[in-house]
């Protein structure tokens, strides 16, 4: 049974037509077109699928559309809008991403964490990372580029 | 190398901008439109059974179900080296999740719905799972036909049995080496099955339009092996390559899990059944378990002779390889490792046999390392323990043992130019080898360990690259080539040759994903090879371009050619100093003469790159006689690790790998590699563990039961060492790196846990369970 909502996504207002059953990722994704989001497991292990929920991270693909509404939603084309983060010039300028299909969840993962705590200790960032997963870099990049963003590590 | 701006540099990522800010496109991001169509297939859930009968007229009545296809409508073969595997079987399933039938409807939903409504009827078949029972006397035959198949002629499957290719290469007299030595010593390594888990699933959109032509999407390292896949496969139905166009954007991961043809036959085949619409199939994280390739299992037995003072006299090496139910290119990785499976030593007496078994597991096909990291658990183990039984210090053991440029390798060869000795002492400075070291905690022990590794790039002697090279009207290039991006840098590194060739940074030269339509050939993205191919083919076409130049300037403006030189986006002559006239105002406008009359036109250089010494063309009986590798990458690596004395629990304290590169193109990329192979290749040995039930079922295909390293699961430190000693035919000297990260990260675990421990593993993955196990045993036994 299709129902509308309204959900305010990237600071926009949209309504949308979704089946009870449909996840947010699938709606970004395949009624709105917002293509940052990944699935890469679908099932809440892998993290590509991040966005912001009213500020924190969540997987989408875990949150049924029909949660959402009347809620915020931050993806990764919300956050360029105002060009790049110090967070992601720094992803830029240390290569720190290959294949690049994890970076818009660990760009959202990390931008939360850094909201919630702006001097995190290497450990810190590793943990935060946990449930985003990267096959290509070993992470070490990612987590170096994130306490360069702070001015180095703690 | 001197005066080389470009090369050798660390410049940012030219894909780096599109990945952080999310712009990049993969497989999933692009939009067919209202009229795209979604296939879903249905799978056999028996590892081996004979197909008695399909009944797709329940699933026909699901409203939105537009066609439902099965083996009857497409009875087409495919293969890359064995033409072994049918689109969809109609006698027998050979493999759990092997596709026997695809409902194509409007939306995924439905095509799920009406999946599960396909009745298919199976005669189950004993099975066969293991490589040593698949080439027992009696066993079933997973490929009864087997003599009957068309494969490339350095193949050489044996009909009536399960063997599908057999490589024997000798070299010497064997049983002489062994007689000389002084200590002989033989064992067994197993190594289980891996899966790539990149991060994007595989997919791929097709389209077969009213005027006959074939467009396939895919996430896909081989754009063009595909296109000449689907041509040939699909040629009964009049499909020529010039009708089939293969358009692959970014790449979420590939590790050779995205070579050659999986899954995308699905897609260019059923879209032949509906013209008109496009069809889009998208696997699941289980099926990246089942259904693409998985890295294969190996039984090896090892047994290498040594003299006293260390030198190695005879080594045989017999390599039994589970290559599951289609070998269409798995077995071209039981062929790399029969020629190389002496690792990168000197040894004048070999003998190799890699043997292919067909079995009714998930068949098999490129991971990362390509067979290399398999029988390296195994050897470096063993170049271990045989310097520890004759009292030597295990680098020592290996220096003595290196392969140097010159030595002739396996298969009678010359081995290339290679800095293995200075990586070797590269390693053991980095890691303090030789210096014991103790935790501060007196329930961990730290050990120490060591291996060396090679691998050349396996492929057909005449694998070839192209590329083209545009100038726009600001001097900005256009690089289009057909070796894909799928992480390691590669768009970064063809930009960085045709800016040091043409003096216009990086910055200013876009590098495209490839469409087959418009970009030149490229055999595969495979092999690592692209930076050494394709990037001599970009530096020919770059020159091609500089030549172009050249020449109209110096018909323009009365230079001598041999006088011009490019600095700075502009061209300058070395008998005038103040003559500077820059690219921008002629590479595509051309140059006016004074009576307005113009000359020149766009430049646009065209390279092409064949390796022409190559040949696969040996004695079948020992491999004698051809140069099937091109050249070797070696390395070396070292690793320090922490094990608790009572649950074997492991961290790992510093990893140092040094890597002969040839040359660093852009060095911050290579550390990248290194950094990230390292991990790959350490989370084959701690944490990835898949296991099959009794049927041929994987029990944990999934992230959540398949563990995969997160960021807590890394080494505490990595020092990656780049070592260049030039390819003389590599561009600038450059030879490839991609796989060769992972290949020894094994035995280094291995290796270090006897050190730490006392205890030998001889099987992967090397699980903290598995040590505290070999620990209470030996124990036991004390």
């Amino acid at each position: 049974m299709v129902q509308e909502l309204t959900i305010t996504v990237n600071g926009e207002e949209r309504r949308v037509p979704v089946e009870p059953n449909e996840t947010l990722l699938e709606v970004l994704r395949d009624r709105m077109g917002i293509t940052s989001p990944k699935c890469g497991c679908d099932r809440g292990d892998c993290g590509a699928c991040t966005v912001l929920l009213d500020g924190r991270s969540v997987r989408s693909c875990l949150v049924l559309a029909v949660e959402v509404a009347g809620h915020e939603v931050t993806t990764l084309e919300g956050i360029n809008r105002d060009g790049l983060t110090p967070l992601q010039q720094a992803f830029l300028d240390r290569n720190a991403f290959q294949c690049g299909f994890c970076a818009p969840g660990i760009v959202l993962t990390v931008t939360d964490l850094l909201a919630r705590n702006p001097n995190p200790s290497r450990e810190d960032v590793q943990e935060a990372l946990t449930g985003n997963l990267c096959r290509c870099t070993g992470y070490a990049p990612i987590i170096d580029a994130v306490l360069e963003t702070i001015g180095g590590e703690r | 190398m001197a005066g080389e701006r470009f090369v050798g540099t660390p410049v940012t990522r030219v894909d780096g901008l599109e990945k952080v800010t999310g712009a990049a496109r993969y497989i999933d991001d692009l939009q067919f439109g209202p009229d795209l169509l979604h296939a879903v297939l249905v799978e056999s859930p028996h590892a081996h059974a004979r197909i008695l009968s399909i009944d797709t007229s329940e699933a026909q009545k699901v409203p939105g179900v537009v066609k439902i296809v099965t083996g009857k409508d497409l009875p087409y073969k495919y293969g890359l080296y064995m033409k072994d595997r049918f689109i969809f079987p109609t006698d027998k399933v050979r493999f759990v999740g092997e596709q026997v039938a695809a409902v194509i409807a409007r939306d995924v939903r439905t095509a799920k719905r009406a999946a599960a409504l396909v009745k298919v009827e199976y005669e189950p078949l004993k099975p066969v799972f293991d490589p040593d029972e698949a080439l027992a006397d009696g066993c079933v035959l997973v490929h009864p036909d087997l003599g009957d198949y068309p494969h490339v002629p350095w193949f050489f499957p044996e009909a009536d049995t399960n063997i599908a290719h057999w490589r024997k290469t000798r070299k010497g007299d064997i049983e002489k080496g062994f007689d000389e030595a002084d200590l002989v010593f033989e064992d067994t390594y197993r190594v289980p099955r891996y899966v790539h888990c990149a991060i994007e699933y595989h997919g791929a959109t097709a389209r077969f339009d009213h005027a006959g032509r074939l467009t396939v999407w895919a996430s896909s390292q081989s754009p063009f092996t595909q296109r000449h896949g689907f041509a040939e496969a699909l040629a009964p139905l009049g499909i020529s390559h010039k009708d089939v166009r293969v358009i692959a954007p970014f790449v979420g991961g590939g590790f050779g899990g995205k070579a050659g043809v999986t899954m995308e036959i699905f897609a260019a085949a059923l879209a032949v059944m509906v013209p008109g619409h496009p069809v889009k199939i998208n696997w699941s994280r289980e099926q990246e378990f089942y259904n693409t390739y998985q890295r294969q299992s190996v039984v090896a037995r090892l047994k290498v002779g040594v003299k006293k003072d260390g030198r190695i006299t005879a080594l045989k090496h017999v390599l039994n390889w589970d290559a599951g139910a289609y070998v269409e290119y798995g077995a071209n990785i039981v062929n790399a490792v029969g020629l190389s499976a002496t690792g990168p030593y000197r040894i004048d007496n070999v003998w190799i046999d890699s043997v292919c078994c067909y079995t009714n597991l998930p068949p098999s096909g490129a991971y990362r390392g390509f067979g290399y990291s398999e029988f390296t658990f195994g050897l470096e183990s063993h170049m271990t323990r045989i310097a520890r039984k004759l009292g030597m210090d295990p680098v020592a053991f290996r220096r003595k043992n290196a392969i140097k440029e010159g030595d002739t390798l396996a298969y009678g060869a010359a081995m290339n130019p290679s800095g293995l000795h200075q990586c070797i002492n590269r390693v053991e400075e980095a890691i303090d080898w030789g210096v014991k070291e103790d935790s501060d905690d007196p329930a961990k022990a730290i050990g120490k360990g060591v291996a060396c590794f090679w691998k050349a790039p396996a492929m057909p002697p005449n694998a070839s690259s192209g590329a083209y090279l545009k100038f726009n009207e600001d001097a900005s290039i256009n690089v289009l080539v057909s070796g894909m991006e799928i992480g390691q840098g590669f768009m970064t590194a063809m930009a960085q040759i045709a800016a040091e060739v043409l003096a216009v940074p990086p910055s200013k030269i876009r590098v495209e994903t490839p469409d087959t339509d418009r970009n030149p050939y490229e055999w595969q993205t495979v092999a690592s090879h692209v930076t050494w191919s394709c990037g001599n083919a970009v530096k020919l076409a770059a020159e091609d371009a500089r030549k172009q130049i050249f020449e109209l300037v110096a018909r323009a403006h009365d230079y001598q050619v041999k006088t011009l030189y490019l600095e700075d986006e502009a061209v300058r002559s070395t008998s005038n100093p103040d003559f500077e006239l820059p690219l921008k105002d002629f590479v595509i406008e051309g140059i006016m003469n004074k009576d307005g009359t113009f000359m020149g036109g766009p430049i646009m250089g065209r390279g092409m790159f064949m390796p022409e010494f190559s040949s696969a063309l040996s004695d079948p009986k020992t491999s004698q006689g051809g140069k099937p590798n091109v050249h070797y990458t070696v390395g070396a690596a070292g690793i320090v690790l922490e094990v608790d004395r009572e649950t074997g629990r492991m961290k790992v304290k510093k990893v140092a790998e040094a890597i002969d590169v040839g040359r660093a193109i852009n060095p911050d990329l290579v550390k990248g590699q290194i950094v990230g192979g390292i991990v790959q290749g350490l989370a084959t040995v701690l944490y990835e563990d898949m296991r099959f039930d009794e049927n041929g079922r994987i029990l944990n295909p999934n992230f959540t039961d398949y563990k995969i390293p997160t960021a807590m699961d890394i080494p505490d430190e990595t020092v990656p060492i780049i070592v260049e000693v030039a390819q003389p035919d590599g561009p600038f000297g450059a030879r490839g790196v991609g796989e060769h990260p992972m290949i020894p990260a094994a035995p280094l675990v291995a290796n270090a846990i006897e050190d730490a421990l006392g205890v030998r593993i001889t099987s992967m993955p090397v699980t903290a369970e598995k040590v505290a196990m070999a620990k209470k045993d030996a124990e036991a036994n004390d």
